[in-house]
């Protein structure tokens, strides 16, 4: 009983953002709530749409999926992004596993000070380049593949461009001495799907601002201080 | 080619137990070897044998697999333990990733200073009672079914008891209002591969002491 999904979360990347992308790299349309009060959210809560009381939430196939990995993998295997055989989706989930710990440094990102940001800037850059970019580096390097897994475009791949693209708002050469995560990059840029999420206009979002994390902090109710790693 | 699974970690808890619970649950026996010394870790990266660098690793069928949560899929997808179609996995997946994040706070844990130790035992009573639990309690009072998926044993299963047990071993009345979580502890708690884990002399580790956390601390420093 399909339509098309709708997404219920912040207008801003936070964790949705890697729904969208694998979405679209889907050529999937989907379709968009955004919480700005909280009294929106405080309803979503009553109605009981909220598994555990978090977003985001997508309701896809008559289900009202939580849990951002939950929904990834269920969008994955639906679209045939998630590789052929179980040692394949296995690859993916390691590789997306990664690339998940490298994004998700950036979360916290928005709400830090800005001196906090400066220290947490410098953290991920270092991650990247010394632990999670050489890793997909040498994948691609010792296949000589397309792409990340089984020859194929999959969910890791389409999750390692977004984790690219994010670091390199952070340092713009930080692909520097990753030859073939550059060459990784521009080809998956030009798949169609791709590359026109990637145009104005997509549903993709903007870095979040001052904007953003006073709607998360208002809905949510969350004042706390975040901390850098 | 096989042989048994692998399990490269600590000798403790922390983010393998997952892994020898539904290893056990899945009547796989396995091999384990700890960490003990900042050596043997820098050796395994120089080996190349962690992809990310990082424990857990898990040698299963010609893979190191590292990352959790892949190898906790892996070992369910082979296993069945995974549901019989995408929907039962998505609502494994729900399951399984909602009992991480109170596992999560667990695992912090014994790594916060001794003064934030009873604030938070009380954010773990406070999610576990309000948010988690309940979602479960419902589950299973809704289908009336022994298992929280598909009438069949699954992974979710396996994490929710693992989870229950945990938060028991720090509020050991945590389960008071959960009349259908108690049910389910028990039954559980009785199915023959899981009954034989929580026996003594099981690869199931303890809770972590101080000695755990200084080998942590002092190995990833």
């Amino acid at each position: 009983m399909a339509g098309r999904p709708k997404l219920y979360y912040f207008d801003g990347r936070g964790k949705m953002e890697s729904v969208r992308w694998l979405l679209a790299a889907a050529g999937v349309e989907f379709d968009e709530v955004f919480l700005e009060t909280r009294e929106q959210y405080e309803k979503l809560l009553q109605g009981g749409a909220l598994l555990f009381q978090q977003v985001p939430m997508a309701e896809i196939d008559g289900m009202k999926m939580v849990q951002t990995r939950g929904i990834l993998s269920y969008i994955a295997a639906k679209y045939n992004l998630y590789g052929k055989d179980l040692k394949e989706r296995a690859l993916i989930d390691m590789y997306t596993g990664g690339t998940d710990d490298l994004m998700g440094f950036l979360l916290s990102f928005p709400f830090l000070s800005a001196e906090d940001k400066e220290k947490q800037r410098a953290f991920v850059v270092q991650k990247a380049t010394t632990r999670y970019f050489p890793a997909y580096e040498k994948i691609l390097k010792d296949h000589g593949q397309d792409f990340l897994v089984g020859n194929r475009f999959s969910w890791a791949d389409v999750h390692l461009l977004e984790a690219i693209l994010m670091l390199e708002e952070k340092k713009s050469d930080v692909l520097s001495g990753f030859p073939q995560l550059q060459a990784f990059k521009k080809r998956i840029s030009n798949i169609p799907t791709i590359k026109k999420f990637l145009e104005p206009g997509s549903k993709r979002k903007p870095i979040s601002d001052d904007k953003y994390v006073e709607t998360v902090r208002r809905v949510l109710r969350m004042y706390y201080d975040a901390k850098p790693n | 080619m096989s042989g048994k699974p692998r399990l490269t970690y600590f000798n403790g808890r922390g983010r393998m137990e997952p892994v020898r619970w539904l290893l056990a649950a899945a009547g796989v026996e396995f091999e384990e070897i700890f960490l003990e010394t900042r050596e043997q870790l820098l050796k395994l990266i120089k080996d190349g044998a962690l992809l990310f660098q990082q424990v857990p690793l898990v040698e299963i069928d010609g893979m190191k697999m590292v990352q959790t949560r892949a190898i906790l899929s892996y070992i369910a997808g082979k296993y069945n333990l995974y549901g019989k179609d995408l929907k039962e996995r998505a609502l494994i997946d729900m399951y399984v990733e909602g009992i991480a994040d109170l596992m999560q706070m667990i695992l912090k844990f014994p790594f916060s200073p001794p003064e934030a130790k009873e604030k938070n035992i009380a954010s773990v009573a406070e999610r576990a009672t309000k948010r988690y639990f309940p979602v479960f309690e419902k589950v299973l009072k809704q289908h009336g079914q022994d298992f929280l998926v598909g009438n069949q044993f699954s992974w979710a299963d396996v994490q929710l008891l693992e989870a229950i047990l945990a938060v028991e071993e720090k509020i050991p009345a945590v389960l008071s209002g959960f009349p259908q979580l108690q049910a389910f502890k028990t039954k559980m708690s009785n199915m023959p591969t899981i009954k034989k884990f929580l026996q003594s002399g099981s690869p199931r580790k303890p809770p972590p002491d101080e000695r755990y956390v200084a080998t942590v601390v002092e190995i990833l420093k």
